[in-house]
């Protein structure tokens, strides 16, 4: 009796491990693919039987990469993007969640509804009439229509999620430093914030990941290459080289990498994150 | 008396502050959520197209898009809608599955969850290029593994009828995220329930059915929510992987509207197309609100 059901588990057991173990394969299968592919030469990537891993490592297909397009300049592009989106949204959207978390003041529930509200707004929608804002005074065909949103707020999650952490701190604390004189700013800096890095470096990697991967804003905003992002880049590759696989797929490589090794480097934050709030980005 | 005047001073400073501390956000919810709103509400009524003056139209952008006179209007519409009708079920149940998994006793639970979640991170374009040569009906690894077990060719990116369902599955490709919320939702159902039924003698499939997804209703409903407003706004693999094709059966809204404003630069009917988008996602949303009473169960009620 107990025997049987001893197999049971064991074989239940196995069950998940086979299953798990294909889904993990088929969710690193893409990746792997693109790697082998540009190392590879525009005849090897066809060969059948499959060759899963290059005969020889064809380092060229990036080196022709770089000398088609300027990917140089497209990465000083994304990096001096990510650099401002960044260090804005962690600023702006840490101050207005400490205003929404630890401030008791008239207008708190009002804005929190508000940016509750514009959180369900498709982006679809204002993007139109942004772009003929930017427009009229001039700043597209630059990266400042990308940067200036992060400054103001930079995204109503980012604030929905920094209050749920701020929420949680006991309000003992403050209140002491409060009664030894000191304001909400001195507050803010000097304890809520080394309180919450975990949650700020959360932030700074979802607005990290947003920039780096977006596609729509830069499309619309740029318009002369030297102003490219590396998405952008990759783009106009596909455009041009559609049957020179391996080189599309070093292209792709440059875009893809980074994004693995900064998500490498902070995934358990990033997860704790999001199970902490429940929500994405 | 005094005390009155303390607190009213208090009062006071604190508004200062929180204004202060809420003012950028304030500002960006004004001129990037409010302002453009009502901006693009304003140039649906009109002609608008950068170069020429702006005209006053009516209705006439939306009778367009409704009589039928612009044909890519209901093609975009029913393109979208089946995409977000498969794709959504597709991905809540396939992580929903993989969330009970990794919610059994199993070794190296962190690292499968990393597994899983890495594809959601990866930028679309970059995975575009990759789908567009694994889907290659010619040389595409898709077609290699098909015909190396035997079966038939499949058109995937390239034929009308199986464009979609190829994205579809591309999109499934990105469920982690999903996943690791349904995760943690699951994690968080009381011990108690489970080992009640337990008890009674109930197996692992009356524990899942009377307990966990009863339990998890919630998170289903906030995944579903989500998952119908982004599945709306697909656009990127429209525009690298497909351009709309082939013949306009991958014609995304979204893409639509970015042809719309950005290439043929009619922004005054291409703020109608956002507009009616923005009343479809509402009216969803609205609808799936006050149908959750029915299926959604909140513990404590």
């Amino acid at each position: 009796m107990s025997m049987t059901r001893k197999t049971k588990k064991r074989g239940m057991q196995i069950l998940v491990y086979a299953l798990l173990i294909f889904g993990s394969v088929l969710c690193l299968m893409p990746l792997f693919w693109m790697i082998r592919s540009s190392l590879m030469t525009n005849v090897e990537i066809f060969m059948v039987p499959i060759h899963w891993i290059p005969e020889k490592f064809r380092w060229e297909n990036y080196k022709e990469v770089f000398t088609t397009l300027p990917f140089l300049k497209y990465y000083a592009n994304s990096l001096k993007l990510v650099f401002f989106v960044v260090t804005g949204a962690v600023i702006t959207s840490s101050l207005c969640a400490y205003g929404l978390a630890r401030i008791d003041w008239g207008g708190r529930n009002i804005v929190f509804s508000c940016i509750m509200g514009s959180m369900m707004l498709p982006a679809a929608v204002t993007i139109i009439p942004t772009f003929l804002m930017f427009r009229k005074i001039g700043l597209t065909n630059s990266l400042i229509p990308l940067i200036i949103p992060a400054w103001l707020g930079g995204g109503a999650f980012y604030i929905f999620l920094l209050r749920q952490f701020f929420l949680s701190i006991p309000k003992d604390m403050d209140e002491a430093a409060y009664i030894d004189g000191a304001n909400h700013f001195q507050i803010y800096c000097r304890i809520i914030l080394p309180l919450t890095k975990p949650a700020l470096v959360v932030v700074g990697m979802f607005a990290f990941m947003n920039t780096w991967n977006d596609f729509l804003g830069p499309l619309i905003y740029l318009n002369s290459d030297d102003k490219y992002t590396v998405a952008l880049g990759l783009q106009l590759f596909i455009g041009s080289y559609r049957a020179e696989w391996q080189l599309m797929m070093a292209a792709a490589c440059l875009v893809v990498i980074p994004a693995i090794i900064v998500f490498m480097l902070g995934q358990r934050y990033l997860i704790e994150g999001i199970t902490m709030t429940g929500v994405k980005g | 008396m005094r005390n009155t005047q303390m607190s009213k001073k208090k009062r006071r400073r604190e508004n200062m502050w929180g204004m202060l501390f809420c003012l950028p956000c304030i500002l960006g919810f004004l001129f990037f959520a409010l302002l453009p709103m009502c901006t693009s509400l304003y140039y649906s009524f009109t002609d608008y197209n950068v170069i020429s003056r702006c005209n006053f139209v009516g209705l006439d952008n939306y009778k367009n898009l409704f009589s039928g006179t612009d044909p890519y209007f209901s093609k975009a519409l029913w393109v979208t809608i089946i995409y977000v009708a498969l794709s959504v079920p597709s991905s809540l149940i396939v992580a929903f599955c993989i969330a009970l998994l990794l919610n059994t006793e199993v070794k190296g639970k962190g690292i499968f969850r990393t597994i899983f979640y890495l594809p959601s991170i990866v930028p679309v374009v970059g995975m575009s290029a990759v789908w567009l040569w694994i889907f290659n009906s010619d040389f595409g690894l898709a077609n290699m593994l098909l015909k190396a077990a035997g079966l038939p060719k499949c058109q995937w990116l390239s034929s009308e009828s199986t464009v979609i369902p190829t994205l579809v599955f591309t999109n499934l490709w990105t469920v982690g995220s999903t996943m690791v919320i349904f995760l943690a939702g699951i994690q968080d159902v009381p011990r108690q329930l489970s080992e009640a039924v337990e008890i009674d003698g109930g197996g692992r499939m009356a524990k899942l059915l009377h307990v966990i997804i009863p339990m998890m209703t919630p998170t289903i409903f906030y995944n579903l929510v989500m998952g119908i407003i982004n599945g709306f706004q697909v656009f990127t693999q429209a525009y690298v992987i497909t351009q709309g094709g082939p013949n306009n059966a991958s014609l995304f809204y979204v893409y639509y509207l970015y042809r719309e404003a950005f290439q043929f630069m009619r922004m005054g009917s291409a703020s109608a197309i956002a507009w009616v988008l923005f009343v479809i996602i509402m009216l969803l949303t609205v609808i799936m609100f006050k149908l959750q009473k029915k299926w959604v169960y909140y513990g404590g009620e």
